[in-house]
């Protein structure tokens, strides 16, 4: 699912941020095992990031709203693991494997440092040259696709200005469903207030996307 | 609200989170039986972000651009290697830009799709980055957004909101606070707060630390 709760720029009615004084990296102890277990099922599960931000948001808007930050990732992952059969509902329900394990890479302790330095970047070779340069005016596509995608849709169908050519990043609408990387050329395009929010918008007031090309339009 | 009421809403709560942490730990069991974690790695992955990997490296490289003129340079040009000469990189950080406040410009950073974030130089992030009252309204009403840390710029300052729809992830550079002048990179680095990287936020007064 797209276009749901998790694309959030601009809705109004959620109230006031409440930063949290002293605020602690984990609010308890299942919070800390359902962070490590997620990033450490991403060798042997295998997915990528956008499949992995896909399982999140893909879920009904009361649900995702009402569920707390690693309610929702603890969610994601067991989509992700169900999706693949690495574990069922009768073994989290046992709360032992009941089913023979597949053969798969593991993340050991003795990796983990090395594997967090490495990271996942995402910049690739470009196949063809960048369509849009610094300055131009461009417009974002109005688009509705039932799948993951990260155009906002408060951007949708508004102009701005090209400011960066970034380079050729993989393409998440493609990633996350498991169609291949398909780099594009991604940009970052900056907006004037007015032109997202009308009179209403603060004065002095810019905001920046970064859009892949297949996002946007000459303008 | 009657007392049984309370209790009874109290319960709620209290059975919902038991019933998280019993499904968590059902899970890290099933996987260790299965071998597709190992629990080693597990407390490793914890104890990295939440002991080593933290606000306090970006404030070291905040407090270095302060300090070194060729540096901030480089910082500014190319995010990701300067960053690494300090010797923070990787995961969520694979590609990162800084950016930098000016009296005439002040920069905030959000994800309104999402949660994404500069871990390696500020760790995870808080759960007000993550929710919906900040990721909704950063777009459309900094200054209110703003006004909810208690922060108030100048009526002419310009403000620009950095959405991290892709994998770049952005750092902001604060400015250096007056009255600092001759002190080290330590000390400037007791200065840079994590919300002050972020853009919600300014660094602390010299007289803050006394």
């Amino acid at each position: 699912m797209t276009d749901g709760a998790q694309d959030m720029g601009g809705v109004k009615g959620f109230g006031p941020v409440k930063p949290e004084q002293d605020e602690p990296v984990f609010h308890s102890e299942w919070e800390r095992r359902a962070f490590a277990l997620t990033l450490a099922m991403g060798k042997p599960g295998g997915w990528n990031i956008d499949m992995s931000r896909s399982a999140r948001e893909n879920r009904p808007n009361d649900e995702y709203l009402s569920m707390s930050y690693y309610q929702i990732w603890l969610a994601g992952l067991e989509t992700l693991m169900k999706e693949r059969n690495l574990v069922s509902d009768d073994e989290i329900e046992a709360q032992h494997s009941l089913h023979a394990p597949k053969s798969l890479p593991v993340l050991s302790s003795g990796d983990v440092a090395k594997t967090l330095h490495r990271g996942g970047p995402t910049e690739r070779t470009p196949r063809a040259p960048a369509q849009f340069k610094a300055g131009d005016r461009v417009r974002m596509k109005t688009i509705n696709p039932p799948t993951h995608t990260r155009l906002p849709r408060y951007v949708r169908g508004h102009v701005g200005i090209v400011e960066r050519v970034i380079g050729c990043h993989v393409f998440p609408d493609s990633n996350a469903i498991g169609k291949g990387e398909d780099p594009q050329w991604l940009y970052t395009v900056v907006f004037d207030g007015r032109e997202l929010w009308g009179a209403q918008a603060q004065a002095g007031t810019t905001v920046s996307v970064d859009a892949w090309e297949p996002y946007m339009e000459g303008a | 609200m009657p007392e049984h009421d309370h209790d009874h809403h109290h319960d709620h709560d209290h059975s919902e989170l038991s019933e998280t942490q019993l499904r968590v730990r059902a899970l890290e069991t099933v996987l260790t039986e299965k071998g597709y974690v190992d629990p080693a790695a597990l407390d490793l992955l914890v104890e990295t972000y939440e002991k080593k990997v933290g606000p306090r490296n970006g404030a070291r490289v905040v407090a270095k651009a302060w300090t070194d003129p060729a540096y901030r340079e480089r910082l500014l040009k190319d995010g990701t290697p300067a960053i690494a000469e300090v010797g923070y990189a990787g995961r969520q950080g694979e590609h990162i830009v800084v950016l930098e406040n000016t009296p005439k410009l002040h920069n905030i950073v959000v994800c309104t799709l999402c949660s994404c974030y500069p871990w390696p130089v500020l760790g995870l992030p808080p759960v007000w980055y993550k929710s919906a009252p900040y990721r909704s309204r950063a777009v459309a009403d900094p200054r209110g957004v703003l006004a909810d840390f208690g922060v108030t710029l100048p009526k002419d300052a310009e403000i620009r909101i950095w959405d991290s729809t892709a994998e770049i992830r952005y750092l902001v550079l604060p400015m250096r606070p007056k009255g600092t002048d001759g002190w080290s990179e330590e000390k400037l680095a007791e200065l840079v707060t994590r919300d002050s990287m972020i853009g919600t936020g300014l660094p602390k007064e010299p007289k803050d630390l006394k």
